[in-house]
């Protein structure tokens, strides 16, 4: 399938000599795709956004809608011109105009019975049909968002950019307007990037995530792919607590300190990989193992799981497990990989060739 | 790290902005750089020895002991009236804070007009049976006539400060140990020093460049030697050379406050939120002191002038005077209501780039109406006066180039406004229109405009106020046979004609304190 949105080799930087905002990057997405651009702040994400949209001029690469050169050399389509609709944090919906009005606004050129008609109807399928006549400051944040949304969907764009636009709701009210917008986008197959720096957000938001860092992107995947398969530290680390281990790798088989490990891939030498919290298990201490076991130093009863934090002489490790695994907070026990541990790519991006401060 | 050296895009912004605040630029400091060249035309031996004549010592002398004298004046006004107003039980009472500002109506050649008309021979209260009381005149006349004008502007200041303090600083300041007065010397006055230094800088420009008031009480200034070289010696390269030292001397005053300002930072440290300031409470017999202070405060910067105001148009109807005034009321209103929606138009587009480019040229563009607010206005007319005389004969004495000058000095007072309600409209509204299929022109008036009209009436509303008082330049400016109320005060009262001056008076100040009351309610300074 053609990709909706590419982007080559882009790259952005606010002051010379600054260190780049947006380092060189390429995306597809594809079309009815919902995709997250998903990074700690400051890593270039609402940057590329503002790009695509046109509000920012691209220092190098391309960006193609469409097939057609938005951005590159020294062409830039205007934001006006791009059939770009674009959701913003605070919604940017107008204060002088009503909810109506707000709706109508990108329709301008059209007949007026048709702009009423079709604002009605995407007042109806975001619910709002009640509220036309008010102004937007007397709506409740949730409904602004859903008025940004239905403002942004009426105009038709090919591609609509979401950025950050669940953070300024209160935690009860993110998750079902998140669900709300979700089914919604998907009903009208409209292609959409999300940015976010909530990864809990993005995973559960998006079909497919591209985390960034530095103006870089690390990794693209579905939510699962990156949750389950990290190929880097910081990918790791970023989407969920993680035990990272360092071992020397043979095969499909590692050495580590939880003894021999199952790896997700062939590698060779030293190796750091990545174990999830939930990929681990607690079993009793046998005499029979020759591991030693780890004396349990914290635990967190959440109800459906538990979170052990386990001590072995040269540090510790966290565990989840379901409520039916019983420790006590004194008891020793031994650790038990569940899944092959996840080989993570070096810093440097080649081999693993950096001597890891294993434990001896 | 390799192709890391790339020149990145810069976001320009678009021309119809930058041409008006270009042009404002271009203006003013054309007018300043033309005012040093005839300052220089006669080479700069005489520019060089008018500088040392003992003449221009004892003018920088007067004009710094009239500014000081006027410097320690209206902060013993201003001090405790915003203290009171804000602190204590008496910010319950509106009317007191309204009363504070109200002066600001009473340009100091009014008070100058109600001063000199009060003593003397055949003086108000000399009519009225007082026996002979002194006129008073000179510096005590000049210290009195502008600080009884001008200090509102520090009032409002310290006001703010005051009102926008955290008061739990002080009750942390409490708890630690400190008593009240302690408190209040350690913690609240040096919180006080931007806003102290604003308003005094406000007020010292005043200082500058008004001749009304020392012109009338014959006290021999920088800018009463400027007028009396321009008008009755017609000696325009002295003219120059004194105006230019003026612009000079507010040029170094602004440097100085620039330079305390930049090394203090006082705004709260932390996120938590400021709770209202609480009040102090006073003892009774405080309240007696605080009652004589503002009876001696409104009593003279209030009701003398109005009261002078009241016996002259009493005792010496004015009848004949009517036709007189109502051209000067004429006149006024055609200087200033163009010049107050001239200023609102290049406000708009200034205010834009320096709250929408807030970096390198825009703030810098922006900058340029900070500059034509602080050109003392006599020197700021003079220069434009030459510039017109010599380059562009036929603005010669037009009522349009009144207009633009008038314009172009009271612009940061217009622009005031607009900047807060721009500061208010985010940047996302017009990028949403962009989005949405506006071009940048129609996304500015259909996103962001319609939030600013509030601001821009404001705005304009003040520098129409301003056109309304203003002496100088409309005196230096005006064409020939055009007599604004402004002008018509001063000329009455220098041929000593004060009855005659009495309904004019009164039509100015009917304007101005209407304006005034208006202004600061809806702009909430009250």
């Amino acid at each position: 399938m053609n990709s909706l949105l590419q982007i080559r080799g882009l790259a952005k930087r606010f002051t010379r000599g600054a260190y780049p905002a947006v380092n060189d990057i390429d995306l597809d997405v594809l079309p009815g795709e919902i995709f997250a651009l998903l990074g700690p702040s400051g890593c270039g994400k609402t940057t590329t956004l503002r790009m695509v949209a046109g509000f920012e001029r691209a220092d190098r690469g391309e960006i193609r809608i469409h097939d057609v050169l938005v951005e590159g050399g020294s062409r830039t389509i205007p934001p006006e011109k791009r059939n770009v609709g674009i959701v913003f944090q605070d919604y940017a919906l107008f204060p002088h105009l009503s909810v109506l009005k707000n709706i109508c606004f990108g329709l301008k050129g059209k007949p007026k019975a048709e702009q009423l008609k079709l604002a009605r109807a995407v007042l109806q399928l975001v619910g709002l049909e009640a509220s036309a006549d008010v102004m937007p400051s007397t709506l409740s944040g949730g409904q602004q968002q859903r008025v940004a949304l239905a403002r942004t969907l009426v105009a038709e764009p090919d591609l609509i950019l979401m950025d950050e636009p669940f953070s300024s709701l209160d935690p009860v009210l993110r998750e079902n307007t998140r669900a709300e917008v979700r089914s919604l986008l998907q009903r009208a197959q409209m292609t959409t990037i999300l940015v976010t720096h909530d990864q809990e957000e993005a995973l559960s938001f998006a079909d497919r995530v591209a985390v960034m860092r530095d103006g870089k992107i690390e990794q693209v995947g579905t939510p699962e792919e990156v949750y389950n398969c990290p190929q880097t530290e910081f990918v790791a680390r970023f989407l969920g607590r993680t035990n990272l281990i360092e071992g020397v790798a043979s095969g499909c088989m590692a050495e580590t300190d939880l003894g021999r490990l199952r790896l997700d891939r062939t590698a060779w030498g030293k190796v750091q990989v990545s174990l999830r919290p939930e990929h681990l298990s607690l079993i009793p201490p046998d005499p029979r193992a020759k591991r030693p076991a780890g004396q349990i130093v914290d635990r967190a009863f959440k109800g459906h799981d538990i979170t052990y934090c386990v001590r072995f002489p040269n540090r510790e490790w966290i565990v989840h497990t379901d409520n039916r695994n019983q420790f006590k907070v004194g008891e020793f026990a031994l650790l038990t990989a569940l899944e092959p541990a996840v080989v993570l790519k070096s810093e440097a991006g080649a081999e693993p060739a950096v001597a890891l401060g294993a434990a001896d | 790290m390799p192709n890391q050296s790339w020149k990145p895009h810069t976001a320009h912004p678009p021309w119809y902005f930058v041409l008006p605040a270009v042009f404002v630029s271009c203006s003013l400091g054309f007018v300043f750089i033309y005012l040093g060249f005839r300052a220089f035309s006669d080479g700069p031996a005489a520019l060089w020895e008018l500088l040392w004549r003992e003449r221009t010592a004892v003018l920088l002398w007067n004009t710094l002991r009239l500014a000081f004298g006027v410097m320690v004046l209206t902060t013993l006004i201003s001090f405790p009236l915003a203290w009171l107003t804000a602190r204590t039980g008496l910010a319950r009472y509106r009317v007191v804070s309204l009363l504070a500002i109200l002066p600001l109506a009473i340009p100091g050649y009014i008070m100058a007009w109600a001063l000199l008309s009060l003593g003397g021979d055949y003086g108000i209260i000399q009519r009225l049976g007082g026996g002979s009381f002194p006129r008073i005149t000179g510096y005590w006349g000049a210290l009195l006539a502008i600080s009884l004008y001008a200090f509102p502007y520090l009032y409002l200041n310290l006001r703010s400060a005051f009102l926008g303090m955290d008061p739990a600083q002080e009750d942390a300041a409490r708890s630690l140990g400190r008593g009240p007065i302690s408190v209040f010397f350690t913690v609240v006055l040096p919180q006080c020093r931007p806003a102290y230094l604003a308003g005094t800088l406000i007020i010292l420009l005043y200082v500058l460049g008004d001749f009304g008031s020392v012109t009338l009480m014959r006290y021999e200034t920088f800018s009463q030697a400027v007028f009396v070289q321009y008008s009755s010696l017609m000696d325009r390269q002295t003219a120059s050379g004194l105006a230019l030292l003026l612009m000079v001397i507010a040029g170094g005053l602004i440097l100085l406050e620039v330079r305390l300002l930049g090394r203090m930072t006082l705004h709260k440290v932390g996120t938590g939120t400021v709770k209202a300031a609480g009040y102090y409470s006073l003892r009774p017999w405080w309240w007696v002191l605080v009652g004589l202070f503002l009876i001696l405060v409104f009593g003279s910067a209030l009701v003398a002038p109005l009261f002078a105001i009241s016996f002259w148009l009493i005792e010496f109807p004015p009848a004949g005077e009517m036709p007189q005034v109502w051209r000067g009321l004429k006149d006024s209103f055609s200087v200033a209501v163009p010049s107050a929606f001239l200023a609102g138009a290049l406000a708009l587009p200034l205010a834009y780039l320096g709250v929408r480019y807030p970096y390198g040229r825009g703030r810098a563009l922006e900058r340029a109406a900070y500059f034509g607010y602080a050109m003392p206005p006599l020197a700021l007319a003079l220069a434009a006066a030459a510039v017109s005389l010599y380059l562009l004969p036929f603005l010669y004495q037009t009522l349009f180039l009144l207009i633009v000058v008038c314009s172009l000095h009271f612009l940061a007072e217009g622009m005031g406004p607009i900047r807060t309600t721009l500061y208010q409209a985010s940047p996302r509204l017009e990028e949403a229109a962009r989005s949405l299929g506006c071009n940048p022109l129609t996304a500015f008036f259909r996103g962001t405009f319609p939030l600013l009209l509030k601001g821009m009436a404001a705005g304009i509303a003040f520098v129409f106020l301003s056109v309304m008082k203003e002496l100088p330049i409309t005196y230096i400016l005006s064409p020939w046979g055009f007599h604004p109320l402004a002008v018509n005060i001063w000329d009455l009262t220098n041929e000593g004609m004060y009855a005659e001056a009495a309904p004019h008076a009164l039509a100015l100040l009917v304007f101005s304190l209407i304006f005034i009351g208006f202004l600061m309610l809806r702009e909430k300074r009250i």
